[in-house]
Protein backbone atom coordinates (compact mmCIF):
# COMPACT_ATOMS: atom_id res chain seq x y z
CA UNK A 1 0.00 0.00 0.00
CA UNK A 2 1.18 3.23 -0.87
CA UNK A 3 1.22 6.10 0.99
CA UNK A 4 -0.66 8.46 -1.48
CA UNK A 5 -3.70 5.27 -1.06
CA UNK A 6 -3.60 4.89 2.82
CA UNK A 7 -3.70 8.96 2.90
CA UNK A 8 -6.63 8.74 0.27
CA UNK A 9 -8.24 6.29 2.37
CA UNK A 10 -7.77 7.86 5.84
CA UNK A 11 -9.01 11.04 4.63
CA UNK A 12 -12.32 9.49 2.91
CA UNK A 13 -12.86 6.77 5.94
CA UNK A 14 -12.68 10.13 8.00
CA UNK A 15 -15.62 11.78 6.70
CA UNK A 16 -17.74 8.89 5.34
CA UNK A 17 -16.76 5.68 6.76
CA UNK A 18 -14.88 3.14 4.41
CA UNK A 19 -18.22 1.52 2.95
CA UNK A 20 -19.00 4.96 1.54
CA UNK A 21 -15.48 5.62 0.48
CA UNK A 22 -16.26 1.94 -1.49
CA UNK A 23 -18.68 3.58 -3.50
CA UNK A 24 -17.03 6.82 -4.06
CA UNK A 25 -14.21 4.45 -5.72
CA UNK A 26 -17.05 3.04 -8.27
CA UNK A 27 -18.88 6.23 -8.96
CA UNK A 28 -15.70 7.85 -10.18
CA UNK A 29 -15.05 5.16 -12.40
CA UNK A 30 -15.45 4.59 -15.66
CA UNK A 31 -18.20 1.67 -16.11
CA UNK A 32 -17.28 -0.03 -19.08
CA UNK A 33 -20.50 -1.34 -21.27
CA UNK A 34 -20.57 -4.99 -21.89
CA UNK A 35 -21.03 -5.81 -25.64
CA UNK A 36 -22.33 -9.09 -26.82
CA UNK A 37 -20.54 -9.70 -30.19
CA UNK A 38 -22.03 -13.43 -30.80
CA UNK A 39 -24.46 -15.10 -28.78
CA UNK A 40 -23.90 -15.40 -25.33
CA UNK A 41 -20.50 -13.96 -26.25
CA UNK A 42 -19.84 -10.65 -24.23
CA UNK A 43 -16.65 -8.57 -24.01
CA UNK A 44 -16.01 -5.53 -22.34
CA UNK A 45 -13.41 -3.47 -23.93
CA UNK A 46 -10.41 -1.91 -22.02
CA UNK A 47 -9.58 1.49 -22.56
CA UNK A 48 -6.46 2.44 -24.11
CA UNK A 49 -4.81 4.70 -21.34
CA UNK A 50 -1.82 3.58 -18.92
CA UNK A 51 -2.91 2.91 -15.38
CA UNK A 52 -5.00 5.47 -13.67
CA UNK A 53 -6.88 5.48 -10.56
CA UNK A 54 -9.93 6.38 -12.71
CA UNK A 55 -9.67 3.35 -15.17
CA UNK A 56 -8.97 1.04 -11.97
CA UNK A 57 -6.45 -1.00 -14.43
CA UNK A 58 -9.47 -1.63 -17.20
CA UNK A 59 -7.05 -1.50 -19.90
CA UNK A 60 -7.62 -4.91 -21.49
CA UNK A 61 -10.51 -6.51 -23.41
CA UNK A 62 -12.27 -9.26 -20.56
CA UNK A 63 -14.47 -11.80 -22.12
CA UNK A 64 -17.26 -13.83 -20.96
CA UNK A 65 -18.90 -17.57 -22.59
CA UNK A 66 -22.01 -18.19 -21.74
CA UNK A 67 -23.06 -21.85 -21.88
CA UNK A 68 -26.20 -23.56 -20.96
CA UNK A 69 -24.80 -24.71 -17.72
CA UNK A 70 -22.00 -22.25 -16.58
CA UNK A 71 -20.36 -19.45 -17.83
CA UNK A 72 -16.10 -18.72 -18.48
CA UNK A 73 -14.42 -15.97 -18.30
CA UNK A 74 -11.51 -15.62 -20.04
CA UNK A 75 -8.90 -12.60 -17.62
CA UNK A 76 -9.81 -10.57 -14.39
CA UNK A 77 -9.27 -7.33 -15.53
CA UNK A 78 -6.72 -4.72 -13.60
CA UNK A 79 -8.35 -4.53 -10.06
CA UNK A 80 -10.86 -6.40 -7.60
CA UNK A 81 -12.69 -3.64 -7.97
CA UNK A 82 -12.60 -3.66 -11.90
CA UNK A 83 -13.59 -7.52 -11.95
CA UNK A 84 -16.33 -6.91 -9.21
CA UNK A 85 -18.24 -4.62 -11.65
CA UNK A 86 -17.50 -6.67 -14.53
CA UNK A 87 -19.05 -9.85 -12.68
CA UNK A 88 -22.12 -7.33 -11.67
CA UNK A 89 -22.46 -6.21 -15.54
CA UNK A 90 -22.41 -10.06 -16.36
CA UNK A 91 -24.79 -10.98 -13.97
CA UNK A 92 -27.35 -8.46 -15.53
CA UNK A 93 -27.56 -10.28 -18.53
CA UNK A 94 -27.00 -14.33 -17.80
CA UNK A 95 -28.18 -16.43 -14.43
CA UNK A 96 -25.85 -18.90 -15.24
CA UNK A 97 -22.79 -19.39 -12.49
CA UNK A 98 -19.26 -18.40 -13.02
CA UNK A 99 -17.61 -21.79 -13.47
CA UNK A 100 -14.18 -20.84 -14.81
CA UNK A 101 -12.01 -17.94 -15.11
CA UNK A 102 -9.25 -18.47 -17.85
CA UNK A 103 -6.11 -16.96 -17.30
CA UNK A 104 -4.59 -15.76 -20.85
CA UNK A 105 -1.25 -14.74 -19.10
CA UNK A 106 0.53 -13.35 -16.52
CA UNK A 107 0.50 -9.46 -16.86
CA UNK A 108 -1.11 -7.51 -14.25
CA UNK A 109 -4.45 -5.62 -16.56
CA UNK A 110 -5.25 -9.21 -17.25
CA UNK A 111 -4.65 -11.14 -13.82
CA UNK A 112 -5.41 -8.79 -10.92
CA UNK A 113 -8.71 -9.29 -10.66
CA UNK A 114 -8.60 -12.56 -10.15
CA UNK A 115 -9.37 -13.50 -6.81
CA UNK A 116 -13.07 -11.90 -7.20
CA UNK A 117 -13.70 -14.79 -9.09
CA UNK A 118 -12.05 -17.53 -7.42
CA UNK A 119 -13.89 -16.38 -4.22
CA UNK A 120 -17.07 -17.20 -5.89
CA UNK A 121 -15.81 -20.53 -6.90
CA UNK A 122 -14.34 -20.23 -10.21
CA UNK A 123 -11.67 -23.11 -11.35
CA UNK A 124 -8.88 -21.58 -12.86
CA UNK A 125 -6.66 -22.01 -15.77
CA UNK A 126 -4.08 -21.16 -17.49
CA UNK A 127 -0.52 -21.91 -19.26
CA UNK A 128 1.04 -24.56 -17.34
CA UNK A 129 3.75 -22.01 -16.64
CA UNK A 130 1.22 -19.43 -15.33
CA UNK A 131 1.58 -20.19 -11.82
CA UNK A 132 5.22 -19.79 -11.63
CA UNK A 133 5.19 -16.48 -13.52
CA UNK A 134 2.62 -15.38 -11.39
CA UNK A 135 3.90 -16.05 -8.08
CA UNK A 136 7.39 -14.43 -9.11
CA UNK A 137 6.11 -11.25 -10.27
CA UNK A 138 2.91 -10.69 -8.00
CA UNK A 139 4.91 -8.58 -5.30
CA UNK A 140 6.27 -6.59 -8.10
CA UNK A 141 2.89 -6.04 -10.10
CA UNK A 142 1.15 -5.32 -7.13
CA UNK A 143 3.06 -2.96 -5.43
CA UNK A 144 2.96 -0.61 -8.81
CA UNK A 145 -0.50 -0.86 -8.75
CA UNK A 146 -1.13 0.04 -5.57
CA UNK A 147 0.82 3.27 -6.08
CA UNK A 148 -0.84 3.65 -9.76
CA UNK A 149 -4.71 2.47 -8.75
CA UNK A 150 -4.72 3.11 -5.31
CA UNK A 151 -7.42 1.39 -3.48
CA UNK A 152 -9.12 -0.16 -6.39
CA UNK A 153 -6.31 -2.89 -6.32
CA UNK A 154 -6.88 -3.73 -2.52
CA UNK A 155 -7.45 -7.52 -2.00
CA UNK A 156 -5.74 -8.70 -5.14
CA UNK A 157 -3.79 -11.55 -4.55
CA UNK A 158 -1.82 -14.43 -6.87
CA UNK A 159 -4.40 -16.87 -7.60
CA UNK A 160 -3.03 -20.95 -7.96
CA UNK A 161 -4.04 -22.39 -11.29
CA UNK A 162 -6.32 -25.50 -10.29
CA UNK A 163 -6.28 -26.46 -14.31
CA UNK A 164 -2.33 -25.81 -15.69
CA UNK A 165 -2.17 -26.31 -19.62
CA UNK A 166 0.76 -27.69 -21.45
CA UNK A 167 2.13 -26.47 -24.73
CA UNK A 168 1.85 -29.91 -26.20
CA UNK A 169 -1.71 -30.92 -24.82
CA UNK A 170 -4.44 -29.11 -25.37
CA UNK A 171 -7.82 -28.69 -23.63
CA UNK A 172 -11.68 -28.28 -23.21
CA UNK A 173 -13.83 -27.09 -21.42
CA UNK A 174 -17.73 -27.90 -21.79
CA UNK A 175 -20.22 -25.67 -20.76
CA UNK A 176 -23.43 -27.19 -21.62
CA UNK A 177 -24.29 -26.88 -24.79
CA UNK A 178 -20.59 -25.48 -26.22
CA UNK A 179 -17.24 -26.48 -26.13
CA UNK A 180 -14.25 -24.44 -25.30
CA UNK A 181 -10.71 -24.86 -26.35
CA UNK A 182 -7.92 -23.90 -24.34
CA UNK A 183 -4.28 -23.71 -26.00
CA UNK A 184 -0.67 -22.90 -24.45
CA UNK A 185 1.83 -21.66 -26.46
CA UNK A 186 5.33 -21.55 -26.89
CA UNK A 187 7.18 -17.98 -25.67
CA UNK A 188 5.83 -15.25 -27.60
CA UNK A 189 4.09 -12.11 -25.76
CA UNK A 190 5.44 -13.64 -22.76
CA UNK A 191 6.44 -17.22 -21.91
CA UNK A 192 2.85 -18.44 -20.68
CA UNK A 193 -0.19 -17.08 -23.49
CA UNK A 194 -2.91 -19.21 -23.71
CA UNK A 195 -5.50 -18.80 -26.10
CA UNK A 196 -9.24 -19.62 -25.76
CA UNK A 197 -11.25 -20.62 -29.10
CA UNK A 198 -15.38 -20.63 -28.46
CA UNK A 199 -15.93 -23.68 -31.17
CA UNK A 200 -20.16 -22.60 -31.15
CA UNK A 201 -19.28 -18.93 -32.55
CA UNK A 202 -15.86 -19.75 -34.59
CA UNK A 203 -14.64 -16.92 -32.05
CA UNK A 204 -10.85 -16.70 -31.45
CA UNK A 205 -10.00 -15.25 -27.98
CA UNK A 206 -6.14 -14.17 -28.71
CA UNK A 207 -5.32 -12.65 -24.96
CA UNK A 208 -2.51 -10.61 -25.87
CA UNK A 209 -1.16 -12.76 -28.76
CA UNK A 210 -2.98 -10.20 -30.82
CA UNK A 211 -2.82 -6.56 -30.40
CA UNK A 212 -4.92 -4.06 -32.47
CA UNK A 213 -4.60 -0.09 -32.17
CA UNK A 214 -2.71 -0.66 -28.70
CA UNK A 215 0.82 -1.15 -29.72
CA UNK A 216 2.22 -4.89 -29.37
CA UNK A 217 4.75 -5.32 -25.81
CA UNK A 218 6.97 -7.94 -26.53
CA UNK A 219 8.00 -9.97 -23.18
CA UNK A 220 8.64 -13.02 -24.40
CA UNK A 221 10.39 -13.78 -28.00
CA UNK A 222 10.09 -11.39 -30.97
CA UNK A 223 10.88 -14.09 -32.96
CA UNK A 224 8.72 -16.66 -31.01
CA UNK A 225 6.09 -14.31 -31.26
CA UNK A 226 6.45 -14.38 -35.06
CA UNK A 227 6.63 -17.89 -35.48
CA UNK A 228 3.58 -18.44 -33.22
CA UNK A 229 1.57 -15.74 -35.17
CA UNK A 230 1.92 -18.48 -37.77
CA UNK A 231 0.31 -21.43 -35.99
CA UNK A 232 -2.05 -19.47 -35.03
CA UNK A 233 -3.54 -18.14 -38.66
CA UNK A 234 -3.98 -21.66 -39.16
CA UNK A 235 -6.48 -21.76 -36.56
CA UNK A 236 -9.73 -22.24 -37.81
CA UNK A 237 -11.87 -19.21 -36.53
CA UNK A 238 -13.85 -16.38 -38.17
CA UNK A 239 -13.52 -13.70 -35.18
CA UNK A 240 -11.13 -13.04 -33.04
CA UNK A 241 -10.89 -10.94 -29.62
CA UNK A 242 -7.71 -9.55 -29.40
CA UNK A 243 -6.81 -8.51 -25.88
CA UNK A 244 -6.50 -4.97 -27.08
CA UNK A 245 -8.32 -3.38 -29.56
CA UNK A 246 -11.92 -3.85 -30.37
CA UNK A 247 -14.45 -6.07 -29.16
CA UNK A 248 -14.27 -7.79 -32.24
CA UNK A 249 -12.34 -8.53 -35.34
CA UNK A 250 -12.15 -10.52 -38.98
CA UNK A 251 -9.73 -13.69 -38.56
CA UNK A 252 -7.03 -14.31 -39.84
CA UNK A 253 -7.33 -10.76 -41.20
CA UNK A 254 -7.07 -8.94 -37.74
CA UNK A 255 -2.95 -10.49 -37.79
CA UNK A 256 -1.74 -8.06 -40.75
CA UNK A 257 -1.06 -5.29 -38.45
CA UNK A 258 0.76 -6.36 -35.53
CA UNK A 259 2.93 -8.69 -38.33
CA UNK A 260 3.94 -5.72 -40.20
CA UNK A 261 4.84 -3.94 -36.96
CA UNK A 262 6.63 -6.87 -35.71
CA UNK A 263 8.37 -7.75 -38.97
CA UNK A 264 9.80 -4.10 -39.25
CA UNK A 265 11.36 -4.27 -36.04
CA UNK A 266 13.42 -7.30 -36.49
CA UNK A 267 14.30 -5.70 -39.95
CA UNK A 268 15.41 -2.16 -38.56
CA UNK A 269 16.81 -3.76 -35.63
CA UNK A 270 19.10 -6.43 -37.57
CA UNK A 271 19.91 -3.33 -40.06
CA UNK A 272 20.94 -1.50 -37.06
CA UNK A 273 23.39 -4.40 -35.71
CA UNK A 274 24.58 -5.44 -39.14
CA UNK A 275 26.03 -1.62 -39.88
CA UNK A 276 27.48 -1.76 -36.40
CA UNK A 277 24.97 1.00 -34.56
CA UNK A 278 24.69 0.36 -30.63
CA UNK A 279 21.47 0.11 -28.96
CA UNK A 280 21.76 4.04 -27.37
CA UNK A 281 22.06 5.16 -30.98
CA UNK A 282 19.27 3.14 -32.04
CA UNK A 283 16.99 5.06 -29.43
CA UNK A 284 18.04 7.85 -30.01
CA UNK A 285 16.90 7.16 -33.88
CA UNK A 286 14.29 4.82 -33.43
CA UNK A 287 12.61 3.13 -36.25
CA UNK A 288 8.92 4.92 -36.56
CA UNK A 289 6.26 3.34 -34.84
CA UNK A 290 3.20 3.81 -36.99
CA UNK A 291 0.03 4.75 -35.62
CA UNK A 292 0.30 2.55 -32.63
CA UNK A 293 -1.42 4.32 -30.02
CA UNK A 294 0.61 4.27 -26.60
CA UNK A 295 4.06 3.62 -28.82
CA UNK A 296 6.17 7.04 -26.89
CA UNK A 297 7.28 4.54 -23.86
CA UNK A 298 6.21 0.85 -25.33
CA UNK A 299 8.51 1.11 -28.70
CA UNK A 300 11.48 2.20 -27.08
CA UNK A 301 11.29 -0.66 -24.77
CA UNK A 302 10.58 -3.11 -27.84
CA UNK A 303 13.56 -1.99 -29.73
CA UNK A 304 15.32 -2.79 -26.62
CA UNK A 305 13.65 -6.00 -26.49
CA UNK A 306 14.49 -6.98 -29.79
CA UNK A 307 18.34 -5.86 -29.75
CA UNK A 308 18.70 -8.15 -27.14
CA UNK A 309 17.47 -11.00 -28.86
CA UNK A 310 18.73 -10.39 -32.50
CA UNK A 311 22.23 -9.53 -31.57
CA UNK A 312 23.46 -12.88 -31.02
CA UNK A 313 22.16 -14.22 -33.84
CA UNK B 1 44.94 0.40 -8.25
CA UNK B 2 44.48 -1.57 -5.20
CA UNK B 3 41.12 -2.90 -4.42
CA UNK B 4 39.91 -4.50 -1.48
CA UNK B 5 37.89 -7.44 -1.83
CA UNK B 6 34.33 -7.09 -2.34
CA UNK B 7 32.86 -8.52 0.13
CA UNK B 8 35.00 -6.24 2.77
CA UNK B 9 34.01 -3.68 1.10
CA UNK B 10 30.09 -4.52 0.79
CA UNK B 11 30.74 -4.91 4.97
CA UNK B 12 32.38 -1.55 5.27
CA UNK B 13 29.38 0.21 2.95
CA UNK B 14 26.58 -1.66 5.36
CA UNK B 15 28.42 -0.41 8.75
CA UNK B 16 28.74 3.09 7.09
CA UNK B 17 25.26 3.32 6.05
CA UNK B 18 24.07 2.07 9.53
CA UNK B 19 26.75 5.11 11.17
CA UNK B 20 24.80 7.17 8.57
CA UNK B 21 21.56 6.12 9.65
CA UNK B 22 22.25 6.55 13.21
CA UNK B 23 23.85 10.26 13.08
CA UNK B 24 20.70 10.89 10.71
CA UNK B 25 18.33 10.47 13.37
CA UNK B 26 19.88 12.24 15.90
CA UNK B 27 21.14 15.07 13.94
CA UNK B 28 19.90 15.35 10.15
CA UNK B 29 21.86 17.88 9.29
CA UNK B 30 24.54 16.23 9.35
CA UNK B 31 23.41 13.39 7.32
CA UNK B 32 25.98 11.72 5.01
CA UNK B 33 24.95 11.20 1.81
CA UNK B 34 25.35 8.25 0.01
CA UNK B 35 28.15 9.23 -2.36
CA UNK B 36 29.98 10.69 1.06
CA UNK B 37 30.04 6.69 2.03
CA UNK B 38 30.83 5.52 -1.44
CA UNK B 39 33.53 8.05 -1.40
CA UNK B 40 35.13 6.80 1.62
CA UNK B 41 34.32 3.09 0.60
CA UNK B 42 36.09 3.34 -3.02
CA UNK B 43 38.03 6.52 -2.99
CA UNK B 44 39.34 6.08 1.12
CA UNK B 45 38.11 10.20 1.04
CA UNK B 46 40.45 11.43 -1.44
CA UNK B 47 39.39 14.44 -3.32
CA UNK B 48 37.12 14.16 -6.06
CA UNK B 49 36.95 16.56 -8.64
CA UNK B 50 34.15 17.53 -11.23
CA UNK B 51 34.87 15.74 -13.91
CA UNK B 52 32.74 17.83 -16.95
CA UNK B 53 34.93 18.57 -19.66
CA UNK B 54 37.00 15.93 -19.04
CA UNK B 55 34.64 13.00 -19.23
CA UNK B 56 30.71 12.98 -19.95
CA UNK B 57 28.53 10.27 -18.75
CA UNK B 58 25.67 9.32 -21.69
CA UNK B 59 22.25 7.72 -19.99
CA UNK B 60 18.70 7.64 -20.47
CA UNK B 61 16.71 9.68 -17.72
CA UNK B 62 14.46 7.10 -17.78
CA UNK B 63 15.31 3.44 -18.30
CA UNK B 64 12.93 1.40 -20.97
CA UNK B 65 14.45 -2.28 -19.11
CA UNK B 66 15.81 -1.83 -16.01
CA UNK B 67 18.06 -4.86 -16.35
CA UNK B 68 19.54 -3.54 -19.72
CA UNK B 69 20.72 0.02 -19.33
CA UNK B 70 23.13 0.89 -21.53
CA UNK B 71 25.24 3.30 -20.45
CA UNK B 72 28.38 5.22 -22.24
CA UNK B 73 31.71 7.72 -20.73
CA UNK B 74 32.90 9.68 -23.29
CA UNK B 75 36.62 11.00 -22.51
CA UNK B 76 37.90 13.86 -24.51
CA UNK B 77 41.44 13.65 -23.20
CA UNK B 78 43.28 11.74 -25.62
CA UNK B 79 45.11 8.43 -24.01
CA UNK B 80 49.20 9.61 -24.47
CA UNK B 81 51.89 7.67 -22.46
CA UNK B 82 52.38 10.91 -21.08
CA UNK B 83 48.68 11.77 -20.06
CA UNK B 84 46.00 9.20 -19.66
CA UNK B 85 42.88 8.32 -17.40
CA UNK B 86 44.16 4.60 -16.09
CA UNK B 87 40.24 3.70 -14.78
CA UNK B 88 36.95 4.84 -14.91
CA UNK B 89 35.12 3.93 -11.91
CA UNK B 90 30.87 3.41 -12.62
CA UNK B 91 28.78 3.79 -9.19
CA UNK B 92 25.68 3.06 -8.78
CA UNK B 93 24.27 4.58 -5.38
CA UNK B 94 21.47 2.92 -4.66
CA UNK B 95 21.88 -0.68 -5.80
CA UNK B 96 22.79 -3.26 -3.48
CA UNK B 97 26.70 -3.55 -5.17
CA UNK B 98 26.71 0.08 -6.10
CA UNK B 99 30.38 -0.28 -7.89
CA UNK B 100 28.90 -2.20 -10.91
CA UNK B 101 32.40 -1.90 -12.57
CA UNK B 102 35.81 -0.75 -12.90
CA UNK B 103 37.43 -0.03 -16.53
CA UNK B 104 41.26 0.00 -16.30
CA UNK B 105 42.60 1.58 -19.51
CA UNK B 106 46.32 1.91 -21.08
CA UNK B 107 47.00 4.61 -23.27
CA UNK B 108 47.32 2.47 -25.78
CA UNK B 109 43.13 2.70 -26.21
CA UNK B 110 43.39 6.10 -27.56
CA UNK B 111 40.20 6.81 -26.03
CA UNK B 112 39.64 6.26 -22.67
CA UNK B 113 35.15 6.10 -24.02
CA UNK B 114 33.53 3.10 -22.59
CA UNK B 115 30.03 1.43 -23.32
CA UNK B 116 28.41 -0.56 -21.06
CA UNK B 117 24.98 -2.04 -19.81
CA UNK B 118 23.74 -1.89 -16.55
CA UNK B 119 20.94 -3.18 -13.58
CA UNK B 120 19.58 -0.22 -12.01
CA UNK B 121 17.30 -1.36 -8.59
CA UNK B 122 16.00 1.74 -7.79
CA UNK B 123 15.81 5.76 -9.10
CA UNK B 124 19.29 6.40 -8.30
CA UNK B 125 22.42 9.01 -9.46
CA UNK B 126 24.84 6.64 -11.71
CA UNK B 127 28.72 8.04 -11.56
CA UNK B 128 31.32 7.80 -14.04
CA UNK B 129 34.89 8.78 -12.03
CA UNK B 130 37.67 9.01 -13.90
CA UNK B 131 41.20 8.59 -12.59
CA UNK B 132 43.92 9.91 -14.17
CA UNK B 133 47.18 8.45 -14.36
CA UNK B 134 48.82 10.64 -11.59
CA UNK B 135 46.10 9.43 -9.40
CA UNK B 136 43.82 12.33 -9.09
CA UNK B 137 40.03 11.78 -9.83
CA UNK B 138 37.05 13.44 -11.59
CA UNK B 139 33.60 12.79 -11.27
CA UNK B 140 30.31 13.14 -13.56
CA UNK B 141 27.12 12.19 -12.71
CA UNK B 142 23.61 11.62 -14.09
CA UNK B 143 20.13 10.63 -12.24
CA UNK B 144 18.60 7.85 -13.99
CA UNK B 145 15.03 6.31 -13.11
CA UNK B 146 14.38 2.92 -13.26
CA UNK B 147 13.56 0.10 -10.76
CA UNK B 148 13.60 -3.57 -10.62
CA UNK B 149 17.24 -4.26 -12.39
CA UNK B 150 18.74 -6.55 -9.84
CA UNK B 151 15.63 -8.93 -9.36
CA UNK B 152 14.20 -8.90 -12.68
CA UNK B 153 13.62 -12.18 -13.65
CA UNK B 154 16.47 -13.94 -16.09
CA UNK B 155 15.46 -13.42 -20.06
CA UNK B 156 16.43 -17.16 -20.36
CA UNK B 157 15.97 -19.92 -18.53
CA UNK B 158 19.02 -21.41 -16.92
CA UNK B 159 20.02 -24.70 -19.54
CA UNK B 160 19.71 -21.85 -22.37
CA UNK B 161 21.84 -19.67 -20.56
CA UNK B 162 24.20 -22.26 -19.78
CA UNK B 163 24.16 -23.46 -23.07
CA UNK B 164 25.67 -20.23 -24.83
CA UNK B 165 27.50 -19.71 -21.13
CA UNK B 166 31.11 -17.57 -22.31
CA UNK B 167 30.51 -17.21 -25.71
CA UNK B 168 31.75 -14.03 -27.33
CA UNK B 169 30.91 -12.05 -29.75
CA UNK B 170 33.26 -9.15 -31.19
CA UNK B 171 31.45 -5.81 -33.30
CA UNK B 172 34.53 -4.66 -35.16
CA UNK B 173 34.03 -1.36 -36.55
CA UNK B 174 33.89 -1.46 -40.79
CA UNK B 175 37.08 -0.18 -41.49
CA UNK B 176 40.04 -0.57 -39.40
CA UNK B 177 42.61 2.31 -39.08
CA UNK B 178 46.24 2.49 -37.50
CA UNK B 179 46.83 5.06 -35.71
CA UNK B 180 43.24 6.09 -34.48
CA UNK B 181 41.22 4.66 -31.70
CA UNK B 182 39.08 2.05 -33.17
CA UNK B 183 36.29 1.33 -31.31
CA UNK B 184 35.24 -2.28 -30.32
CA UNK B 185 32.30 -3.60 -29.01
CA UNK B 186 32.61 -7.27 -27.17
CA UNK B 187 29.92 -9.33 -26.29
CA UNK B 188 30.30 -12.23 -23.62
CA UNK B 189 27.49 -14.71 -23.01
CA UNK B 190 26.50 -14.57 -19.25
CA UNK B 191 23.64 -14.71 -17.30
CA UNK B 192 24.88 -12.75 -14.35
CA UNK B 193 22.93 -14.24 -12.19
CA UNK B 194 22.81 -11.32 -8.97
CA UNK B 195 21.81 -13.43 -6.26
CA UNK B 196 18.49 -12.05 -6.43
CA UNK B 197 16.48 -13.54 -9.29
CA UNK B 198 13.94 -16.53 -8.48
CA UNK B 199 14.40 -19.65 -10.64
CA UNK B 200 10.84 -19.83 -12.03
CA UNK B 201 11.05 -23.77 -11.93
CA UNK B 202 12.30 -24.60 -8.72
CA UNK B 203 11.05 -20.87 -6.61
CA UNK B 204 14.64 -21.23 -5.66
CA UNK B 205 17.00 -17.99 -5.03
CA UNK B 206 19.37 -18.44 -8.14
CA UNK B 207 22.69 -18.49 -6.48
CA UNK B 208 24.88 -15.28 -8.02
CA UNK B 209 27.21 -16.64 -10.61
CA UNK B 210 28.43 -13.34 -12.45
CA UNK B 211 31.74 -12.17 -14.37
CA UNK B 212 34.81 -10.96 -11.96
CA UNK B 213 37.26 -9.67 -14.18
CA UNK B 214 37.79 -9.37 -18.14
CA UNK B 215 41.13 -8.56 -19.28
CA UNK B 216 41.63 -7.80 -22.91
CA UNK B 217 45.10 -8.09 -24.48
CA UNK B 218 46.57 -6.22 -27.81
CA UNK B 219 49.74 -8.60 -28.94
CA UNK B 220 49.92 -9.24 -25.39
CA UNK B 221 50.19 -5.93 -23.54
CA UNK B 222 47.00 -5.15 -21.30
CA UNK B 223 44.83 -2.89 -22.87
CA UNK B 224 41.69 -3.19 -20.61
CA UNK B 225 40.75 -4.55 -17.78
CA UNK B 226 37.16 -4.88 -16.29
CA UNK B 227 36.03 -5.32 -12.41
CA UNK B 228 32.79 -6.78 -12.88
CA UNK B 229 30.18 -7.42 -10.20
CA UNK B 230 26.58 -7.89 -10.37
CA UNK B 231 25.16 -4.69 -11.67
CA UNK B 232 26.72 -5.74 -15.02
CA UNK B 233 23.59 -7.06 -17.20
CA UNK B 234 22.82 -10.31 -18.23
CA UNK B 235 25.06 -10.85 -21.18
CA UNK B 236 27.76 -8.24 -20.52
CA UNK B 237 28.75 -5.39 -23.34
CA UNK B 238 31.94 -3.79 -22.90
CA UNK B 239 32.80 -1.12 -25.62
CA UNK B 240 36.74 0.01 -25.31
CA UNK B 241 38.40 2.02 -27.61
CA UNK B 242 42.37 0.69 -29.35
CA UNK B 243 44.76 2.24 -31.12
CA UNK B 244 46.95 0.32 -32.89
CA UNK B 245 49.95 1.13 -34.81
CA UNK B 246 49.22 -2.10 -37.33
CA UNK B 247 47.62 -5.78 -37.32
CA UNK B 248 47.62 -7.80 -34.53
CA UNK B 249 45.74 -9.57 -32.07
CA UNK B 250 43.50 -9.18 -29.44
CA UNK B 251 42.78 -11.53 -26.85
CA UNK B 252 39.86 -11.73 -24.63
CA UNK B 253 40.35 -13.80 -21.11
CA UNK B 254 37.39 -13.54 -18.66
CA UNK B 255 36.79 -14.95 -15.57
CA UNK B 256 34.10 -15.61 -13.33
CA UNK B 257 33.06 -15.69 -9.68
CA UNK B 258 32.88 -19.76 -9.71
CA UNK B 259 36.79 -19.92 -10.95
CA UNK B 260 35.21 -20.59 -15.21
CA UNK B 261 37.48 -19.26 -17.38
CA UNK B 262 36.95 -17.90 -21.05
CA UNK B 263 39.46 -17.69 -23.55
CA UNK B 264 38.79 -16.47 -27.00
CA UNK B 265 41.59 -14.26 -29.65
CA UNK B 266 40.84 -12.14 -32.63
CA UNK B 267 43.63 -11.04 -35.84
CA UNK B 268 42.66 -7.57 -36.56
CA UNK B 269 43.63 -5.06 -39.51
CA UNK B 270 45.40 -7.84 -41.34
CA UNK B 271 42.88 -7.32 -44.27
CA UNK B 272 43.69 -3.11 -43.79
Amino acid sequence: MTGSAIDRRVLLGAVAGLTVAASLWSAGAAALPLVEIAPGLFVQVGVHEDFTPHNRGGIANLVAIAGANAVAVVDAGGSPAQAHDFREALAARTDRPIRHLILTHHHPDHVMGATVFRASGARIWGHARLEAALLDRFPTYRAAMDRLLGAAVDGAEPVPIDEPVAIETPRRIDLGDRVLELRAWPTAHTDCDLTVLDVATDTLIAGDLLFLERIPVIDGSLLGWLRVMDELARIPARFVVPGHGPASAPWPEALTPQRRYLDDLVAAVRRAIARGRSLSALLAEPPPAGDWLLSSDNHPRNITAAYKELEWE
Amino acid sequence: MGMSPLPFARRRLLVATGGCLAVSLVRPARARSQWDVLREVFFENRPVHDGTGLIELEAPDRAHDAALVEVAVKAFLPQTPERYIRAIHLLIDRNPAPRAAVFKLAPATGSASITTRIRVNEYTPVRAVAETNDGALFMVERFVKASGGCSAPASKDKEAAYARLGKMKLLEPERFRPGEPNELRLLISHPQYSGMQIDQLTRNWIPADHLETIRITWNGKPLVEVEADISLSEDPLLGFHLQPEGPGELRVEAADIKGRRFVQSWQLGAGS
